[in-house]
């Protein structure tokens, strides 16, 4: 056989894989050492995915940590299913496999000694989508934080509202919202960290609405897809287009912090703000 | 599907059409008082069978050459600026607000991502929370996820009997979960998107009747329907005082998609 005639090698499951690739400069790091680096890419600087428990670590004080609202989970209120199957399934699969019980997890903690809420949005758990569960838990932190003055911190990554919830889902971006500003408005602070990615439902919703948005290098930040505005206006792009650097540039984001620098930046504010 | 089509269909009464037909006066307010006026989101003070209102709506246009002005219904930021802007002037005068809500969606475009879309968005729903004056919201055609819910959240929500309302459309649901463009019908089947179904949900708060074969066929039978159902929602809304307004709304609001516990 030729090289020419030489057929595309099998891909390699991502399991078996020992390379980490970062997704936007492309560079190849061995997995170890990308954990290591915490998922921030040694090349671009790029802050990578991390899931909600490994978010807390680094930001909460340790042993200060209290989940609540574990309890609080998804609603199948359309009985959905689609080619795939059913959404209850769907669910069942992600909670297996990722150890969570839905796309946030909130708690009381403190950062830098300072008393807050905290709540962290979990990519790995059907893309960060937004349902009914996760609406519910967000607004019983802005509420419980209310009751007992605490600040709220939210991190966010989400690929928007979960469609299996349908119209519910979209209902969750104004109940959010509502909750929000009756916690902003009794004199608290909502600083948002908008993590790679918060795009849809929940960049137009609690996302976009912190007393302060900060975000973390090279995130990505959209309402809308990028294809699907290429698609639109018939026209390509800049490289740089939803970037945390172009938000920032545009005016959105009031800070791009570091991952190494956030809790210390976080609590830097919330000492600023009186809390 | 066929419900989705219906309520697409250009031969429906569009938001002008409605002021026409329903308000004795219509005094249209532009801009955003930042950087412009979209005409995809129409804005102005109205009188209804003598009652004074601010009103809101997305304004797909009639025919071809306005469709292209108005962005066939589809906002920018700058759309939202203005419905904020305009819905903070009725609260200061105690106007209550009106909104009529047709739209494919908010505006997928550069200007719109660059001018903050999400955050307009944001903004509108936090701010529509907090309204001190009543918002009574008639969700007449397309109810595009939030570019609609923008302009959506209000005291009473009511929507038209072949309206439909959605978190995704069928077409891009059907991209997404079934991997196929062409099942958008199971998809809109799926979603459960016509207003019986956002009724049963607890999404809305009533349904508006449509003449035989739908408003299209009788744009001033079907303005009527309207125009009862809405000066009705508003009757009660008028008569409780701000905090207790907003307190309710808030109410209603966190009501949505109420949660049974893990493994319920």
């Amino acid at each position: 056989m030729g090289w020419f005639e030489k057929k595309d090698k099998p891909s390699i499951p991502p399991e078996k894989a020992i390379w980490a690739v970062c997704p936007k400069c492309a560079g190849r790091f061995a997995k170890d050492e990308w954990k290591k680096a915490g998922a921030v890419c040694p090349a671009c600087g790029y802050n990578g995915r991390i899931g909600a428990r490994a978010r807390i670590a680094i930001t909460a004080d340790e042993g200060t940590f209290e989940e609540l609202f574990r309890e609080v989970s998804y609603s199948d209120h359309l009985k959905f299913r689609d080619a795939a199957g059913t959404y209850a399934g769907k669910v069942e699969a992600a909670i297996e496999k990722t150890g969570e019980t839905e796309s946030v997890v909130v708690g009381r903690c403190e950062i830098g000694g300072h008393k807050a809420m905290l709540g962290v949005m979990d990519f790995s758990f059907m893309g960060g989508s937004l349902g009914t569960g996760t609406g519910e838990r967000i607004v019983r932190a802005c509420e419980t934080a209310m009751a007992e003055r605490r600040p709220l911190v939210l991190f966010c990554a989400s690929g928007g509202a979960r469609m299996q919830e349908g119209i519910l889902s979209l209902m969750q971006m104004a109940k959010t919202s509502s909750a929000i500003g009756a916690l902003k408005e009794s004199g608290l602070p909502y600083i948002s960290v908008l993590t790679d990615p918060t795009t849809g439902g929940v960049s137009a919703s609690y996302a976009m609405l912190g007393d302060v948005n900060l975000t973390e290098p090279r995130a990505l930040i959209g309402f809308a897809g990028r294809r699907v505005i290429e698609n639109t206006i018939k026209q390509k792009l800049p490289d740089d287009f939803q970037s945390a650097e172009y938000l920032e540039k545009h005016g959105f984001v009031d800070r791009i912090v570091p991952r190494a620098g956030m809790k210390d930046f976080i609590a830097k504010l919330l000492g600023y703000f009186g809390f | 599907m066929d419900r989705v089509k219906l309520a697409r269909d250009p031969a429906r009464p569009h938001f002008r059409d409605y002021i026409r037909l329903l308000c004795s006066d219509f005094e249209e307010l532009h801009g955003d008082r930042l950087v412009n006026d979209d005409r995809a989101l129409v804005g102005g003070l109205a009188t209804m069978d003598g009652v004074k209102m601010m009103v809101l709506g997305h304004n797909k246009g009639s025919g071809v050459e306005e469709n292209m002005e108005a962005n066939f219904g589809m906002a920018n930021p700058d759309g939202y600026r203005k419905a904020m802007r305009l819905a903070k002037l009725a609260e200061k005068f105690r106007l209550p607000v009106v909104t009529f809500v047709d739209t494919p969606g908010a505006y997928p475009g550069r200007e719109a991502e660059e001018r903050g879309q999400a955050e307009a968005i944001a903004k509108s729903l936090e701010f529509f929370a907090a309204l001190k004056t009543p918002v009574v919201v008639a969700v007449t055609g397309e109810g595009g996820s939030g570019g609609a819910l923008a302009i959506a959240v209000g005291d009473t929500v009511l929507m038209m009997e072949n309206a439909v309302y959605s978190v995704i459309s069928p077409e891009g649901c059907a991209g997404i979960l079934w991997r196929d463009g062409a099942k958008a019908p199971e998809a809109a089947e799926a979603l459960k998107i016509t207003a019986a179904d956002l009724k049963r949900l607890g999404a809305i708060d009533g349904i508006i009747p449509e003449p035989k074969g739908g408003a299209q066929k009788n744009h001033a039978a079907a303005a009527k329907l309207v125009k009862d159902a809405v000066l009705a929602a508003l009757k009660p809304l008028m008569a409780l005082g701000p905090d207790e307004l907003v307190s309710r709304r808030r109410a209603r609001l966190r009501a949505l998609g109420a949660v049974p516990k893990a493994g319920a």
